[in-house]
């Protein structure tokens, strides 16, 4: 994993520093809420129903061991002894004051970590693959790419005041675990005809009220150029982004009301120019970072037997554990979707079991991913069935990635000042319905996502079955969608029709499964089988 | 009107700024007012000749002003590159990066804040307008200002 330098180490105390003294004016009543409200959100600080809400980037989802117990820490020290995992691989504290923010960040950079850019309309926490450096498919690791960005994205001065927030993934592969075509700008590193390795540029995609998929802008951009392109991206977006109406000053509504085709005349034109303003870091910088995520020292020779005597362990073999490039390794998934629990969220207890697992036997390297679970990226098969046994002690060994039971949900209703429903009880009681995870596992993968207010949080667009909360004459209701993907194939979900109340939404889905169960043909997904026979049988049985 | 600090030695110019429009009329003012709206490029055969370019600032959370900045610095512009509006004091250190050598804030600016906030920041990331050499470039040689 990169390690900070003192140049980084600087810049993240320096902040600190910062934010110390304007939490000082903000508390002493120099600044209004007003003035004082764009400076904490560019420190992960928001005000919601109950406290203030901190949000910790996770750079590219990736920590380490004491990354993760300084995690847990928090949690016991400042909050209520357990921390949310988000979709956009960071964790949130639900329950800070405002006058401990200032030592929470302090505490955080000891390890390395920051909340900087976590909100507020500017470059945020850059996502990445969750399998980067254990994905025998990739290209080449995308990290260090992430971190350049990271780094270049840090108080860049032209970027801060955009007209809305922005958000870069990175990936390596074909198959997307990251959601990359609905970024604001998603970067994905592939080979050319020519055997040169460089980005597809997708610019435009995003969730929210107006859910699009991107568009290619850039085809092939050589590795060299990213930042001198990403800065005539930025440059036309922050210079021609709508700015007169909040809910279409994201980059996928200019990009749609210029046209692909006119937003990368206008991009290729910038980059013209910024190409030649020496922007990129050299060839040797780039180096210096990528050392940083040099593969771990794997051990050879190892076998790949792993004794499947125990039922229990065979089945969770098979659901969460992942092939990984190196022989004898293996990806370990750890649910946090417990079928009682919240999604996403983790006690300081489990935070701290994760981190000795990791550094037990995963090179003390860990990863969150967008579907709020946590990922061990490079286990001996050998030691699974330990894993397992501690993991499943700690109710962490959930058999259910990607099934009707890995349900994404935003923390919605319960926490949020934006919320119009509630999501989390709508999520326990979809997972409580289909607890039988034999029925779970019939049924394959089913990604269901909740959002508890149009700003998609949730990725609803995304989900095989998406359900958006909203509020009609003062009621919590759910509109139920079908048909979304943020994986490779990505597709936004269509609206199925009237919405419902939570337990009419929870029947709703027993209906639209059940439709399923009778039309699918062999080896085909929830996803598969109704893009194949369209809506109109799902809506029969719903509505019919 | 307002509260103006320069970072430069010239004396302040004291002509009205124009705006744009008016200036690719006719004019052959030194001191002109772009809006957020207005296309910097536009200048560009002029710069010789301006001595302020006044950038309006009509919110703090609009960062048009900030590309405005950099563009014309990048073509090399040299006068007075003045942000004008409602302006924070934590904005003025990215204000500068972008090639802002004055601030003319409609609230009083806090000195003290401002200069703690100048001194916070001795490394940054990204190589700007401004000249400093960004952390990639020091770490390969270190005697880098």
């Amino acid at each position: 994993m990169y390690r900070y330098d003192d140049y980084d180490q600087a810049i993240v105390d320096a902040r600190v520093e910062e934010f110390r003294d304007q939490t000082r004016r903000r508390l002493a009543g120099e600044l209004s809420e007003d003035q004082f409200k764009p400076l904490r959100l560019m420190n992960g600080l928001y005000l919601q129903l109950h406290a203030y809400m901190l949000r910790v980037a996770i750079p590219y989802g990736t920590l380490s061991a004491p990354q993760m117990r300084m995690l847990a820490h928090i949690a016991r020290t400042y909050d209520k002894d357990y921390g949310h995992f988000t979709t956009r691989q960071n964790l949130q504290y639900n329950w800070i004051k405002l006058a401990d923010a200032p030592d929470i960040l302090a505490q955080l950079a000891t390890v390395q970590m920051h909340a900087i850019q976590t909100s507020g309309n500017c470059i945020r926490n850059i996502s990445s693959d969750q399998y980067a450096g254990a994905a025998a498919a990739e290209v080449e690791d995308p990290r260090p790419w992430a971190e350049l960005l990271r780094q270049w994205s840090t108080f860049h001065p032209e970027f801060l005041f955009l007209p809305r927030k922005f958000k870069i993934a990175v990936v390596a592969c074909e198959e997307d675990r990251t959601a990359v075509q609905l970024h604001d700008i998603g970067l994905q590193l592939h080979r050319n005809d020519s055997g040169e390795v460089g980005f597809r540029v997708f610019v435009g995609g995003g969730m929210g009220r107006t859910p699009m998929i991107a568009p290619v802008i850039r085809e092939f951009l050589p590795k060299a150029q990213l930042i001198s392109y990403l800065e005539a991206c930025l440059r036309v977006y922050n210079r021609f982004g709508r700015r007169d109406n909040l809910y279409k000053a994201r980059i996928k509504i200019l990009v749609h009301e210029l046209g692909a085709d006119e937003y990368r005349r206008q991009v290729e034109e910038e980059f013209l120019h910024t190409q030649t303003l020496g922007l990129d870091a050299p060839q040797a910088e780039f180096e210096r970072i990528a050392a940083g995520f040099a593969p771990p020292a794997f051990e050879t020779g190892l076998s790949d037997d792993v004794d499947r005597s125990d039922p229990d362990f065979a089945v969770w073999l098979d659901k969460q554990v992942a092939a990984h490039k190196a022989p004898g390794y293996a990806i370990v998934n750890i649910s946090l979707k417990p079928t009682d629990g919240i999604p996403g969220d983790a006690s300081s207890a489990q935070i701290d079991l994760m981190a000795d697992l990791a550094e037990a036997y995963s090179f003390g390297e860990l990863r969150i991913t967008h579907a709020q679970n946590v990922v061990l990226p490079h286990v001996r098969k050998a030691d699974l069935q330990a894993i397992w046994q501690k993991l499943d002690a700690a109710g962490l060994a959930t058999p259910n990635l990607d099934l009707i039971g890995d349900i994404i949900a935003c923390p919605g209703l319960d926490y949020c000042s934006l919320a119009n429903a509630r999501s989390i009880p709508l999520a326990q009681k979809i997972a409580g319905r289909f607890g039988d995870l034999e029925r779970q596992r019939d049924l394959g993968e089913l990604k269901i996502k909740i959002s508890g207010c149009i700003n998609a949080c949730g990725h609803h667009h995304a989900g095989h079955i998406g359900i958006l909360g909203v509020d009609r004459k003062g009621e919590e209701n759910y509109q139920l969608s079908f048909g979304g993907s943020g994986a490779e194939d990505a597709s936004l979900a269509k609206i199925i029709g009237p919405g419902f109340s939570e337990d009419g939404v929870v029947e709703a889905i027993e209906k639209a499964v059940g439709v399923y169960t009778s039309l699918r043909a062999d080896g085909e997904r929830f996803l598969d089988t109704y893009r194949r026979v369209g809506e109109a049988p799902f809506k029969e049985a719903i509505y019919g | 009107m307002g509260d103006l600090i320069r970072f430069r030695d010239d004396e302040t110019h004291e002509e009205p700024a124009v705006t744009l429009d008016s200036f690719l009329e006719q004019s052959n003012a030194t001191a002109i007012r772009l809006e957020p709206t207005d296309d910097p490029r536009a200048l560009i055969p002029f710069l010789d000749r301006l001595s302020l370019i006044e950038v309006a600032f009509p919110k703090f959370r609009d960062g048009r002003g900030f590309s405005i900045a950099s563009i014309l610095r990048e073509a090399g512009y040299t006068g007075e590159l003045r942000a004008a509006g409602d302006i924070l004091v934590d904005q003025i250190v990215p204000l500068r990066r972008c090639g802002f050598d004055a601030i003319l804030s409609e609230a009083e600016i806090d000195r003290e804040v401002a200069a703690k906030l100048a001194a916070l920041y001795g490394n940054v990331y990204q190589k700007t307008v401004d000249g400093r050499a960004p952390v990639w470039a020091r770490r390969s040689d270190p005697t880098h200002g």
